[in-house]
């Protein structure tokens, strides 16, 4: 494929194009990605998530400007809800990364969550893996996060910071939140306000206290990122934290897991989608929607009926 | 089932005024028509501004400047957009903008203009019709 080829020769635009083609799951996206697997696994990926306004996009600013300082190069995937109402979406996260806009090492892409809902895009994935084939050093990506929605962020990156900020309520909350789960590194933003030391201890004691999922324990730090302050020590902690995946052989243990669920995720969807479009062209089934929209017949009985017609279901795969 | 996708729009204001208010309620005027809007802040070069527009794969690119130098930095986004071989990248602007500019900017490629008292609805429209008309549909 041209864009796939130019994209690989390090072209910003038509890496731009297939993110765009990526994100409206194009017909050609399979392909795309077929031929795109072979260049991934090199990048390093980092999750940011937190509550709005907790200062991660600042966070993600001054990290860039760090590994640029290192001579790596940087991808940012920076995410903000959909409109439920209108599905239309404010992206703004970029406001606080101007300084990198002209740096052609930095390639900074805004996404809106659309259909997902968690606070991933479910194309999000396929999108690291382009910016990974781009051959980015670290791809980072920031997330809104208030809770377990956040899952996705932890499979998708290696290290997941979560930033919250002193106003944000006591640890309490943020375990319940469910935050806790999904940090390898905590991050106290605007430390220069009133009760980040606080939460900063409570913290390290729910931590200390907290089940052990793994010998790596969450550090948690003050950070202030409008002002530059903590950046090179949260810079260190996300180092250690991808030297400890790499020696204690988890690094490639989650590889393994996410190659297994990616494939697995492709599967199912690719099958759904099939499979649906049959079944919403199919007269039978249209016959059992006007009967279901009349009331003549309650929705759980009529999937049954479907579901035991054997004849039906084997026509269906034949044509699959 | 074809699915309606959203327009991707980048909202930015080139030059020196400090005033972002009208951008932020454009912004959001046009998240309500169902559009996915970019909002990248006060101050930016045009080279910034295309950049930006380039790395998000915009539909569009809508500019918003009351300091008076419209009549220099819209057209030095469009030339930008041409030289990166992204002209298919639809430019509208708003502001202050006196008649005569408005006929010289779009000789020089601006879509439209649009003065501080345009409904966000005659915006949107314009864009989905310009967008509409470049992409061939
Ligand atoms: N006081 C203070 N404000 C900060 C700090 N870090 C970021 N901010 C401000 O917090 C606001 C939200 O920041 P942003 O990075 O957009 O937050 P996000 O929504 O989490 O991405 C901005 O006005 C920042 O300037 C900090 O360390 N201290
Ligand atoms: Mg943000």
């Amino acid at each position: 494929m041209e864009l796939v080829k130019k994209m690989l020769a390090g072209s910003q635009q038509p890496l731009a194009r297939l993110i765009t083609m990526v994100e409206r799951e194009a017909p050609e996206v399979p392909e795309i990605m077929r031929q795109v697997y072979p260049h991934t696994g090199k990048a390093y990926c980092i999750g940011v998530t937190g509550p709005p306004g907790a200062g991660k996009s600042t966070l993600v600013d001054k990290l860039t400007s760090g590994f640029r300082k290192k001579g790596l190069s940087v991808g940012i995937i920076a995410v903000d809800p959909t409109s439920p109402f209108s599905g239309g979406a404010v992206l703004g996260d970029r406001i606080r990364m101007q300084q990198h806009y002209l740096d052609s090492g930095v390639f900074i892409r805004s996404m809106a969550t659309r259909g997902s809902h968690g606070g991933l895009p479910k194309t999000a994935k396929a999108v690291v893996k382009l910016l990974d084939a781009f051959g980015k050093d670290i791809i980072i990506v920031e997330t809104v996060g208030v809770g377990q929605t956040e899952l996705d962020i932890m499979e998708a990156a290696d290290t997941t910071v979560v930033v919250l900020v002193p106003e944000a309520g006591d640890a309490i909350q943020t375990m319940k939140a469910g935050l806790m789960e999904i940090a390898h590194i905590m991050v106290v933003n605007k430390a220069d306000r009133e009760g980040a030391d606080y939460l900063v201890c409570e913290l390290e004691a729910m931590v200390r206290m907290g089940p052990k999922r793994s010998d790596w324990l969450i550090p948690v730090l003050a950070t202030q990122a409008a002002f530059d302050v903590g950046i090179d020590a949260l810079m260190q902690e996300i180092e250690h934290h991808r030297v400890y995946l790499k020696t204690s052989g988890e690094l490639e243990q989650r590889r393994c897991e996410q190659r297994k669920s990616e494939f697995i995720e492709i599967v199912e969807q690719r099958i759904k989608e099939r499979l649906l479009n049959l079944v919403e062209n199919d007269g039978r089934m249209s016959a059992s929607v006007l009967r279901v929209k009349s009331g003549d017949i309650d929705p759980y009985s009529a999937a049954q009926e479907i579901l035991e017609n054997r004849e039906l279901l084997r026509e269906w795969l034949g044509k699959m | 089932m074809v699915k309606r996708e959203s327009i991707r729009v980048l909202i930015a204001k080139p030059g020196l005024d400090g005033h972002d208010r009208g951008a932020k309620v454009l912004t959001l005027g046009l998240r309500d028509e169902g559009m996915e809007v970019i909002y990248t802040g006060l101050r930016q070069t045009p080279d910034m501004i295309v950049q930006a527009a380039i790395q998000e794969d915009v539909d569009v690119i809508g500019l918003s400047c009351l300091s008076g130098a419209h009549n220099y930095l819209f057209p030095a986004v469009v030339d930008l957009l041409k030289a990166k071989g992204a002209k298919h990248i639809v430019v509208v602007g708003g502001g202050i903008i006196p008649q005569e500019d408005v006929l010289l900017l779009k000789s020089k490629g601006v879509e439209a203009l649009f003065g501080p008292g345009a409904p966000i609805r005659q915006i949107a429209d314009c864009i989905r019709a310009a967008v509409a008309g470049k992409s061939g549909v």
